[in-house]
């Protein structure tokens, strides 16, 4: 827990790139963008108007002694731009509110998109998966940045240099106050911002660190209780929050800074334009309603200012959702769809051969290398090895949700590289390790590979997977809804639906990953025959490093050290 | 809420919890309302100045005013940033407190008491809902507090000027600051029930997409799901629109009063100068002194959301914690008998309105032996092994230690003389030797060595580059199933138990990997220990002495062929 990432230029160089592809993507939002500059412009008009029909009834009265009714229209005129600018604001807000739902709900559908065309299947690396759901939740991050912080950019840029125009025919002296102080706070915060983005970096990481010390506590706490060790933690987190309670305070007595100096300018700068009116007033050189105006528009050119410094966090989370997504939705696609595919082969017609297959995950090692191997029509080849010896991506290549790096696999003598992975998909049928639950009835479940199951065989199934008993237990048959939200179905229950999906499917392809992993004995044995009729017939690879479903096997192949070899006949002597 | 009512709600509690901060507390609230008062101050000072100057007087006449124009300038800033620091500070000792404070009281809930729940998804949430408590102070208690603190400083001034400006201020702070936070927090809390249910469909979808895409991509049904992520998506789009156009409402309410502030103690101060009850000079500071003291009040819609959410989190949290623990340890617990067997007599269990899962069952494990625990999945097996450690209590019969009943005990005592390694054992997210040595705190470097080799992972730990210093996990040594499993079975070794129990060790390893862990355990039963592994599948029968079958309820001994 030492290493401080600490490469500043290369960090700011990424934090420029996220800002530029998100004020692409807030295109979607390009009107919503425009009314907010609308709207800005009608603020500032209004903000000045409000000004200066103020500094007309104040100078009115005080130096000129008119009454009530001589100032009354002014003070109706103020009335209304009040109520001008209650409406204008309504309006800012609504249209970034509706701009940020739009850029949400786009991006939301692009992540879906990439993750479901380019790369189905990206949770089976678990940095992904880890990568794949922050980045989904950071899309509700981006709300605050473009509701809130990129409207208030707009602000900033617009608001400060009206109010500058207007104010300079009338008091050059205030005007030139403001003309250097104000651009000096934007100066000064990135500035500022340059010499304490380490800093900032490291107090988010300190934060997010010392979060997950705490979640780490609470998700094993029946490890820490079996151990004796619970209550000892307590001192743990006092000692630990201390801790990076010192160190961030030492970075935040830097990191505020940015705001000490804005707060600084924009009230020294007030304070400054005040005294010069005073100055000028004693000599006569302006007058009392001038002046005022001039020192009413002086805090609205920082406000905007300012409430930009508020929506830092809105900004700075914002930055870090976006990093996310956008490191999703750059990884390359898992598989090549080719620009003129050729018709899927039929695995029934022809062998499904391997040929010097190498995988590789970006910047690691092979996971294996020049793997041979075939599969006949209708024959049925076993596949063992130690877990993390690359079993299951040998069965992702074979489902073709990821391409090799290099070698080929042919069906048939068709390369499929050059066919539609989705076509190639449709021939082939898959029990995977971890079946997903979708949230839906049972029946839809099991229906996910062939929607237009004939019922008849789904009777069938059923009584062969061993579901019909589970049916019959569930308050609703098979229309009990399950998944999430639903009922949560245990991890043998998951496996014998799964099992009944791919005995539903009729393609004549079947790629087993451990089908019986987390079955007992007794159901095991109890699958060996829905596992049969599964395999007769069809072309079929089963990943298993237990003895049951080898048994099936026509040959035995052992994936070990990245390399494939037979397996002459079956190992005795495991029992239980 | 007042005060005399805070420990009546969840929130207030939560707020209670910390009160021993109360110092901190008031230090950044009296900063924040002085960092308000000077930019008050600035501009009322600025408004007097101008007036006065434009009478003409003798410049020397304007220094106090002058002065005191800049030191309010300089003041708001500095105050700001100890404003910053003090409430950051607090931010950061409540959360430490909050989070011993859940953590204190979740322990003796695990596992035992929070059955019936996803106990990840749970806990998840626990750690977000402490989190978020941290916002209490600083976005939810102080700015209320400085606005109120501000807002009567303001009236006061401005009363003692003009009674009719004090009043007409108090009503539009009344208005910005009760009224306009009212709406927009009706909007944020209508907002967000109209929400849910499509925003749940939306977060399940894209859950389902992004762990079961593979399948759905086999399946060939991507259509299916991105017609109904996109579907899902206009829902949620629609209501925000909805709610966009209440949030801007309250919005414009928060300005309008904001600028008629100025207006109407402008308006009502007017008749006072022309008859003469005010000198003019004053008139421009009242307005000003208007304009300015609404910066306290403007945080304050978002407050009460802050607020709101915070008492979510509370009552969240409370609904964890105050569930009944399901053991609890007598207050004046028996000595942990040191020697003699563990056991079962005529045990039976059942969760609360489910099946029986053990009946009438009795079973006695003695020093020296290993015994398997075999059965189908999901019959009760773990429960068994929780029973023996005391995470939960049998409905009927005794759990025995040496001839005495565990309930007599005391839970850490029993826990030290047997030691579960659960089914799920959890690795932390530090070193290899951190993780072990929880087994026993303060073993050396030589212990934790020799645990892990007869776990079977020494050749692996001494090709990782930092060896049983390595840190696990991202960034650190990639960990399988099968290694996690075997540094819970080094975690145990390393203890000085009597009896070790371990659910399903050898779930990820291949049979052989089996057969040499199993042997691993073998020999600890060997050295003196009574060993109990609980497992579906049995690599090597010659490693048990005996082997129990758990099915039906019924636990019986089954002959080793």
């Amino acid at each position: 827990m030492t290493q401080a990432q600490s490469r500043a230029p290369g960090a700011s160089r990424r934090a420029r790139e996220t800002q530029r592809r998100l004020a692409r993507s807030s295109r979607t939002a390009r009107n919503h963008l425009l009314v907010t500059v609308a709207i800005g412009l009608v603020t500032t008009g209004l903000i000045i108007a409000q000004a200066s029909l103020l500094a007309m009834v104040i100078a009115g009265v005080f130096m000129e002694g008119k009454n009530l009714s001589e100032v009354a229209p002014q003070l109706i005129w103020l009335g209304l731009v009040s109520v001008g600018r209650g409406l204008a604001d309504a309006g800012f807000e609504t249209s970034g509110r509706f701009g940020a739902a739009k850029v949400m709900a786009e991006l939301r559908g692009r992540l879906a998109e990439h993750l479901l065309l380019k790369r189905p299947g990206a949770l089976q690396d678990e940095h992904s998966g880890e990568l794949v759901n922050s980045a989904i939740g950071g899309v509700e991050a981006l709300e605050a940045y473009f509701a809130r912080y990129l409207p208030q950019v707009v602000l900033a840029a617009i608001v400060p240099v009206a109010i500058l125009v207007y104010v300079f025919p009338r008091d050059w002296e205030s005007a030139a106050i403001l003309a250097v102080t104000a651009p000096l706070i934007p100066l000064f915060m990135v500035l500022i911002g340059l010499l304490t983005e380490n800093r900032t970096r490291s107090r988010w990481s300190h934060m997010s660190r010392l979060s997950a010390h705490f979640l780490d506590l609470v998700g094993g706490m029946e490890t820490l209780r079996a151990n004796g060790r619970a209550e000892a933690q307590s001192d743990s987190i006092a000692r630990v929050g201390e801790d990076y309670r010192r160190e961030t305070m030492g970075a935040l007595r830097i990191g505020f800074l940015s705001a000490l100096v804005l707060e600084l300018l924009a009230m020294i700068g007030v304070a400054m334009v005040a005294t010069a009116i005073g100055i000028q007033l004693v000599g006569g050189h302006l007058g009392l309603e001038a002046g005022l105006v001039v020192l009413l528009l002086a805090p609205e050119i920082y406000m905007p200012l300012r409430q930009l410094g508020n929506q830092f966090h809105a900004s700075a989370d914002g930055m870090v959702a976006a990093e996310r997504i956008f490191e999703v939705l750059d990884q390359p696609a898992a598989v090549e769809v080719p620009a003129d595919p050729v018709s899927a082969p039929d695995p029934a017609a022809g062998a499904i051969e391997l040929e010097a297959v190498t995988f590789a995950y970006p910047g690691r090692d092979p996971v294996f290398e020049d793997i041979h191997l075939s599969v006949a029509p209708g024959e049925t080849v076993a596949l063992v090895g130690p877990s993390g010896g690359g079993k299951t991506t040998l069965v992702s290549l074979m489902l073709r949700l990821a391409d090799p790096a290099a070698g080929r696999i042919r069906c048939d003598g068709v390369d499929l590289a050059m066919v539609d992975p989705r076509e190639w998909r449709s021939r082939v049928a898959w029990v995977p390790q971890r079946p997903t639950i979708f949230a839906g009835t049972v029946e839809e479940n099991l229906r996910l590979f062939h929607p237009e199951a004939d019922p008849a065989r789904l009777d069938e199934v059923m009584g062969l997977t061993g579901l019909d008993a589970l049916a019959g237990e569930l308050p609703d048959g098979l229309r009990t809804v399950v998944g999430e939200g639903g009922r949560r179905l245990s991890l043998g229950q998951s496996q014998r639906l799964a099992l009944g999906r791919a005995l539903l499917s009729p393609a004549p392809l079947v790629v087993f990953d451990e089908p019986t992993a987390h079955l007992d004995r007794v159901s095991e044995t109890r699958l060996a025959a829905a596992i049969g009729e599964l395999t007769s017939g069809r072309s079929c690879l089963i990943v298993s490093h237990r003895e049951r479903p080898i048994a099936a096997a026509d040959r035995v192949l052992k994936l070990e050290y990245g390399r494939l070899g037979p397996v002459g006949k079956r190992r005795s002597g495991v029992a239980g | 809420m007042s005060a005399f009512r805070l420990d009546s709600t969840p929130i207030g509690r939560a707020a209670l919890a910390t009160r021993s901060r109360w110092k901190l507390f008031a230090l950044s609230g009296t900063l924040g309302v002085a960092t308000v008062l000077a930019a008050v101050g600035l501009l009322t000072t600025s408004g007097y100045l101008i007036s006065r100057a434009a009478e003409r007087p003798e410049i020397l006449s304007l220094t106090v005013a002058i002065v005191a124009v800049r030191f309010f300038g300089i003041s708001r800033a500095l105050l700001r940033y100890g404003e910053r620091l003090s409430s950051h500070d607090l931010a950061f000792r409540t959360l430490t407190d909050l989070r011993r404070r859940f953590f204190a009281r979740l322990v003796p809930l695990v596992p035992g008491g929070l059955d019936g729940t996803r106990r990840a998804d749970l806990l998840s949430r626990f750690v977000s809902d402490v989190d978020r408590l941290q916002d209490l102070y600083l976005r939810g208690l102080t700015p209320p507090l400085i606005a109120i603190v501000t807002s009567l400083v303001c009236v006061t001034v401005a009363a003692v000027v003009l009674p009719v400006a004090g009043l007409t201020l108090a009503a539009m702070l009344l208005l910005g600051g009760v009224a306009a936070p009212a709406l927009t927090r009706w909007a944020a809390r209508s907002a967000g029930r109209r929400q849910a249910a499509a925003r749940s469909d939306l977060a399940v979808n894209l859950h389902e997409i992004a762990t079961g895409g593979a399948e759905i991509a086999v399946a060939g049904r991507e259509g299916d799901w991105l017609d109904r992520t996109a579907g899902a998506d206009r829902e949620v789009t629609r209501l925000q629109r909805r709610d966009a156009v209440n949030g801007g409402m309250a919005a414009g309410f928060t300005t309008l009063f904001a600028v008629g502030a100025a207006v109407a103690v402008t308006a009502v101060s007017v008749p006072a100068v022309a008859d003469g009850r005010i000198d003019g000079v004053l008139l421009a500071a009242l307005a000003l002194l208007a304009m300015a003291s609404f910066e306290a009040v403007l945080p304050l819609g978002q407050a009460a959301a802050g607020i709101d959410a915070c008492g979510d989190a509370a009552a969240r949290l409370e609904d964890v914690t105050e569930r009944r623990p399901a053991v609890t340890d007598p207050a004046e617990p028996a000595p942990v008998p040191p020697a003699g067997p563990l056991g079962f007599e005529s045990v039976s269990f059942g969760f609360d309105g489910g099946r029986t899962l053990i009946e009438d069952a009795s079973f006695t494990l003695r020093q020296g032996e290993a015994v398997a625990l075999v059965g189908p999945s999901g019959i009760g097996k773990s429960t068994l092994a929780e029973l023996l450690v005391r995470f939960r209590d049998p409905d009927a019969g005794r759990v025995e230690i040496g001839g005495t009943d565990v309930r007599e005990l005391d839970g850490h005592e029993l826990r030290d003389a047997v030691r579960l390694a659960p089914q799920d054992s959890y690795l932390f997210d530090s070193t290899i030797r951190q993780n072990v040595v929880i087994g026993r705190p303060g073993a050396d470097t030589e212990r934790v060595t020799e645990a892990l080799a007869e776990a079977g992972l020494e050749d692996w730990v001494n090709g990782l580059p930092d060896g049983i210093d390595t840190f696990v996990g991202e960034g650190g040594a990639q960990i399988s199933g099968g290694q996690r499993q075997r540094i819970a079975v080094a975690r145990v070794f390393l203890s000085e138990a009597r009896f070790l129990i371990f659910d399903e060790p050898t779930a990820h390893l291949d049979p052989a990997g089996a057969a040499e862990l199993e042997r691993h355990l073998r020999e600890r039963a060997a050295a003196g220990r009574g060993v109990l592994v609980i497992t579906h599948a049995i690599a090597d029968p010659a490693n048990f002495d005996r082997v129990l079958r758990l099915e039906d309820g019924h636990l019986s001994e089954v002959r080793v062929a």
